[in-house]
């Protein structure tokens, strides 16, 4: 078994972030969307950890955290936007909010 | 551990550093699929959990140690609760199921297998220009440094994401209370 190279990680990466795609893609319950969005971050996020162990530097530590906050606001905000969407309509269907497309 | 296990790079460390590269992997991976495969909402966000322990687990072999105690904590301790919490609000009954068209799966995955084509075209070594040379925790990161870096290099963003948490603190505050009227 090869050690493994920057190109695996990115690889890990990649997967992660298109299984997250096809996932909010494919799915219309507004809350598995939302955790294929949360996927899709980790994809990302091995990616920014990857390069910044590969140039020895803390950027990619850094920008992770950041990720990591966006992510928890985005959680929290999210969930209660959806939690007031279900009271109105009592459904989690995404299609169920068509007239937002104007 | 990590940086040990980079710094003596006998064939054993480097098999039990590639093993478990690959054990986590595999587990992030195969979660994230079953993330998307299952059907039942819970036991979705039990994959969840598989997924970022396993993502946590990649950021050790990368020498992001402090990371990867914050991603347990926060992600797979808070935000999955957290979603939990919400499934739990929201469902009448937890295995609600909205089964997508055929057509839309076909065009969804068609798009994600092409845009995965693409990403591992890319990072191929044959056009990637970055060496292929086995990554290394080599350096040790110090949460102390990591500490510095935020309040020196990053302390612009670190200052506008505490501005964003009070932001969204306020506004959680906000869709609470109109919950109830």
């Amino acid at each position: 078994m090869a050690l493994p190279t920057l190109q695996h990680y990115l690889a890990v990466g990649a997967i992660m972030f298109c299984v997250g795609i096809i996932g909010f893609m494919t799915r219309r319950n507004l809350i598995v969307m939302f955790l294929c969005t949360e996927l899709m971050f980790q994809g990302v996020a091995i990616n920014l950890i990857a390069f910044g162990a590969y140039h020895h530097n803390l950027a990619g530590q850094a920008f992770v955290i950041f990720v990591l906050v966006i992510a928890a606001a985005e959680a929290s905000l999210a969930l209660g936007l959806v939690v007031l969407l279900f009271r109105s309509k009592n459904t989690l269907d995404a299609d169920a909010w068509r007239e937002l497309r104007g | 551990m990590t940086a040990c296990l980079a710094q003596i790079s006998s064939p054993e460390t480097g098999f039990i550093a590639s093993a478990l590269f690959y054990l986590f992997a595999i587990m992030a991976g195969a979660a994230a699929v079953g993330v998307v495969v299952t059907r039942n909402v819970v036991r979705m966000a039990v994959m969840l959990m598989f997924t970022l322990i396993g993502v946590a687990g990649l950021y050790f072999l990368l020498g992001a140690e402090f990371l990867a105690a914050v991603q347990l904590v926060i992600y797979a301790g808070g935000t999955l609760i957290l979603i939990v919490f919400g499934v739990m609000l929201t469902t009448k009954s937890p295995f609600a199921r909205f089964e997508p068209k055929m057509a839309e799966v076909v065009v969804a995955v068609t798009i994600g297998l092409v845009l995965l084509g693409a990403m591992i075209l890319a990072i191929s070594p044959a056009n990637a220009r970055f060496a292929s040379n086995p990554i290394s925790a080599g350096q040790e990161y110090p949460m102390a440094r990591l500490g510095q870096a935020l309040l020196g290099d990053y302390v612009v963003p670190f200052e506008l994401i505490s501005v964003l948490l009070l932001v969204v603190m306020i506004g959680a505050a906000y869709l609470a209370k109109a919950r109830k009227r």
